[in-house]
């Protein structure tokens, strides 16, 4: 080493246009993150320590939250749902996963498309359905003149678990078809038996996937706002109880309060998830050879006739919901009628048309700021790098019904220039798109680190702008995962519920959100031909996606496929 | 006029890594220079300092005098190679070459007729079409080696190119990177931590060893007369004794034997200090043979190299001393040594190389 010191900084780089364009990008990005997410979530942490003049009163809003019983119990309540949901369907999903991936049984493709149904729905239709099935007026309920209580802790769990049942499901075919099948081999080989197999194999495999599918469902749960207000009847959980304090009695503070303590499960089970999801990505080795599933009748029927039953009350919901909104009036009159879907009560379709026109907004907006932000992040590295990627994840944390109140905070205050956005459809695609912003940021972030780092030094040295090689090169090799985030995007925006409801104004109705006005109203036939219309809006664009991927396929196919 | 490239006492330090410590080497016009050394020390983050991708924390870099130490990459005008190659994967071989002319105002049959020659220049004109999915290892190389070469720069700067692919394309495209090069007369700067490699293809090495230049010369230098015993380790083979140095200048002792040395480092009596001798410098000679420097070694190991055996030996002494010696096939023959035969041999004292003790 030379006696010399050597100072401790690089040299600058002289500045070029190249450098102040992407300087300005990331402080675009900056600037978005800290207005759309940092802020609003400061807002509500203040708020929360104040009083409904605004004066600071310290953790008094808390002692208040602790020490009422009929809205502290609201805490107890939510953490029962949640564990009892995310233990039942998890177990549920458990089991069709293995059906789905570890037998041969008859139907695969066709178990694996119902399971996927409640995606396309808001997840207050569970709800409904089972009102409509169990309710004070349900058909099983006249039926049989037996009266099951569904309103409450019951209804909750069992509606919930519906929704939160593809998640799951998801997760848990993804964990179990990376297994080796080298281990089952030598599991075989050593004579161990089926049981033992499953014990000392299977289950040690899968054991992140679980995890993971527990945190998922748990945060669901927790954060779902539309199965409890519709089915909930007078059980009270957070995600009810800061509606209540905001629109039921305008205590924001209250509301700010209850937010921040939904806060602390919802984020510690998105932290312990993705610590989770880190180590089983350790697991997988590329020299992993997949499994194939051997026959085995006896198993296979019973596994069948499992997802029968499971797909079939999953169909049974739907169905439910499909004939209410074709009949004069459930369950009394079922004269064939499209008048349901007429939506005059809610001024017809301006809804629909709010919604479709707000998800395709978001999908759009919102997967050119993930992709563009994962770019910024990844591939153009600078201090503010790390801040960034922070605030880029920290949305998943933050359940939808806080991440409305915040924005009322911020786009609803006395006298701000922001306010220009509150009432505006501008504020709905706004509040998608960052609801749902982690998953396709990571998303994105994972296929730009999968690309070459030098593409960009490369281009650089031969004098090309990086911008132009963003182009040509990286969106061109991302195009699979770009259609797929905005796919992700629409879908999601079509069915939320909790942010929205605070945000929607008159001219700016959700279809989403006029499915529960409608269901509060008692305009339950109306609230369920919304939701078919939903779901079908949602179907359409499934379809349409599928097609542009195998138009995507075909076209890279080219070069992602060596003819050696 | 200026050299094509100047470096001046470049230091980099990534956190409290030193990974450059005053390094200052010059690249004449059309000179082919290699940067050799063990990994880690430091080869890649110089080239990147060349090429403005990474920031030095001291010194200057001039290409053809013109100080371009805190520009940014698109402004320094020079073609660069990495170890992945970088290829575009959407692109085709042609477009992959054409990808610099695009942004520079050309005319499409410009670009076509450039694209064209470069295709003919690394030998692949019929693979234009193809997606870098589609070539060989080898192949894919000389596309980015022609990508890099299209705009026509200035320096060229290659990062362990060869490195990635079986020991057979490597040595064709040695040949072939190197005619290339030749034929454009650009500067050009390799980065290899292959010292056969470097020793074949550069018109000069830099030797680098912990962020630091340990020596700069002709390969023929660098083999011959390594100016310290890192180079002289690192570049080919060498035995290495240690021994002590003598009461007569320019002798020093191996046991009870004293060897007469090159030229070189004179040390007091009893000073500690480092012999070195390449395997094919050590002469066997038949017993009586009334030379310097005359030993007798016992065979403890033959390893047949087809060209030559390397016999290992080891010197009688209370620490026994280990040296290689590479015999050419036909005079094994006249030899016949085996295993546990006693041989004698002199250790030439033009060849017996002196350096501090290890
Ligand atoms: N971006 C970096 N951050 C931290 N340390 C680095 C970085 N790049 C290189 N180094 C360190 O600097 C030293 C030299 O690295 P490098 O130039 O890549 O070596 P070589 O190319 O000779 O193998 C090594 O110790 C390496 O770990
Ligand atoms: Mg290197």
């Amino acid at each position: 080493m030379s006696a010399r010191a050597i100072p401790d900084r690089p040299v600058r780089q002289a500045w070029h246009a190249e450098a102040v364009l992407r300087l300005a990008l990331i402080a675009f990005y900056a600037a978005f993150l800290t207005l759309f997410v940092l802020y609003p979530m400061l807002q509500v942490f203040t708020r929360s320590l104040q009083d409904g003049q605004g004066r600071f009163v310290g953790a008094a809003n808390y002692v208040r939250y602790f020490a009422t019983p009929a809205i502290a119990s609201s805490i107890t309540n939510s953490l029962a749902v949640a564990t009892g949901t995310t233990l039942l369907t998890v177990v549920l999903a458990f089991v069709y996963a293995y059906a789905l991936t570890r037998s041969t049984m008859p139907l695969p493709g066709l178990f694996r498309l119902v399971i996927m149904l409640p995606i396309f729905a808001p997840s207050l239709v569970q709800g409904i359905a089972f009102i409509y099935v169990f309710g004070n007026n349900g058909l099983l309920t006249r039926w049989t003149g037996f009266n099951v209580g569904i309103y409450g802790f019951k209804g909750i769990v069992a509606a919930e678990t519906f929704y939160a049942l593809p998640h799951a499901v998801l997760i848990l075919v993804a964990a179990l078809t990376a297994a080796d099948a080298r281990l089952y081999d030598a599991a075989s080989a050593l004579g161990a038996s089926r049981v033992k197999t499953f014990v000392t194999v299977t289950l040690p495999g899968v054991k992140y996937g679980v995890m993971s599918a527990c945190f998922v469902v748990f945060t669901l749960v927790i954060t779902d706002f539309g199965v409890p207000k519709v089915i909930g009847g007078k059980y009270s959980v957070m995600a009810t109880e800061i509606y209540n304090q905001v629109i039921g009695q305008q205590n924001f503070t209250m509301g700010a309060t209850v937010s921040v303590v939904l806060l602390i499960p919802a984020a510690l089970a998105v932290v312990i998830d993705r610590l989770v999801q880190r180590r089983q990505y350790a697991l997988l080795t590329a020299s992993s050879v997949p499994l194939r599933p051997a026959r085995n009748r006896g198993r296979d029927l019973g596994l069948f006739v499992y997802c029968t039953l499971v797909a079939g009350g999953i169909a049974a919901i739907y169905l439910v919901i499909l004939a209410s909104s074709l009949v004069t009036r459930w369950p009394y009159d079922f004269t064939p009628t499209t008048k349901h879907y007429r939506f005059d009560t809610v001024g017809g379709y301006t809804a629909v048309w709010n919604s479709i026109e707000a998800a395709a907004l978001a999908a759009v907006i919102g997967t050119v700021l993930a992709f563009a932000g994962a770019y910024l992040v990844e591939k153009c590295r600078t201090a503010a790098s790390g801040p960034l990627y922070v605030l880029s994840v920290l949305p998943v944390s933050v359940p939808g019904m806080v991440l409305g109140l915040a924005y009322i905070f911020t786009f609803n205050a006395p006298g701000s220039p922001l306010n220009a956005l509150y009432g505006t459809l501008a504020i709905l695609v706004l509040s998608h798109l960052v609801h749902y912003f982690t998953v396709p940021f990571l998303t994105a972030t994972a296929a730009l680190k999968q690309m070459d780092a030098e593409f960009e030094n490369v281009s650089a040295s031969l004098g090309v702008p990086f911008y132009r090689t963003f182009w040509r090169v990286t969106v061109p090799l991302a195009l699979p995962q770009i259609v797929a985030l905005s796919l992700y995007f629409f879908l999601n925006a079509m069915v939320t519920l909790s942010a929205a409801v605070f945000l929607v104004a008159p001219g700016t109705e959700l279809a989403a959100v006029a499915v529960l006005l409608m269901d509060d109203a008692g305009d339950t036939a109306q609230a369920a031909a919304m939701s078919v219309l939903i779901i079908a809006i949602g179907f359409a664009v499934r379809l349409l996606y599928a097609l542009l991927m195998r138009g995507v396929t075909r076209r890279t196919q080219a070069w992602t496929v060596a003819t050696r | 006029m200026p050299p094509a490239v100047e470096l001046v006492s470049i230091a980099k330090t990534f956190g409290s890594v030193v990974a450059l410590a005053d390094a200052s080497l010059t690249v004449a016009d059309g000179e082919f220079v290699c940067v050799l050394g063990p990994s880690g020390c430091g080869k890649t983050t110089l080239l990147r300092i060349v090429a403005g991708l990474e920031r030095q924390n001291a010194g200057a870099v001039r290409l053809r005098g013109r100080d371009v130490s805190r520009l940014p990459p698109s402004q320094r005008d020079y073609g660069i190679v990495f170890q992945s190659y970088a290829l575009f994967p959407n692109l085709t071989a042609a477009r992959n070459i054409a990808y610099g002319l695009e942004t520079r105002g050309w005319d499409r049959a410009r670009i076509a007729a450039r694209v064209d020659e470069l295709l003919e220049l690394v030998h692949l004109p019929h693979h234009r079409h193809r997606y870098p999915a589609q070539l060989s290892g080898g192949e894919q190389q000389r596309v980015a080696l022609a990508r890099a070469l299209a705009p026509s720069p200035s320096l060229l700067l290659l990062d362990e190119p060869l490195s990635a692919l079986d020991a057979r394309v490597r040595l064709a495209l040695r040949h072939e990177i190197k005619s290339v090069q030749r034929r454009v007369s650009i500067p050009t700067i390799m980065v290899t931590h292959d010292q056969e490699e470097a020793l074949a293809m550069a018109d000069r090495i830099v030797v680098m060893n912990h962020g630091v230049i340990e020596q700069i010369g002709t390969p023929h230098e660098v083999y011959m007369e390594p100016r310290t015993l890192f180079v002289a380790r690192f570049v080919g083979q060498m035995n290495v004794v240690p021994a002590r140095a003598d009461a007569r200048a320019g002798w020093a002792r191996v046991g009870g034997v004293a060897l007469h040395c090159r030229e070189g480092v004179t040390l007091p009596e009893g000073a500690a200090l480092t012999l070195a001798i390449r395997p094919e410098e050590v002469v066997l000679g038949g017993a009586g043979h009334a030379a310097e420097n005359t030993l007798v070694a016992r065979v403890v190991g033959l390893q047949f190299l087809g060209a030559f055996t390397r016999l290992a030996l080891t010197l009688p002494g209370d620490v026994p001393v280990r040296l290689d010696c590479d015999v050419a096939a036909g005079a094994l023959a006249v030899v016949g040594a085996k295993e546990g035969d006693e041989l004698a041999l002199a250790l030439p004292a033009s060849a017996l190389r002196v350096f501090p003790a290890a």
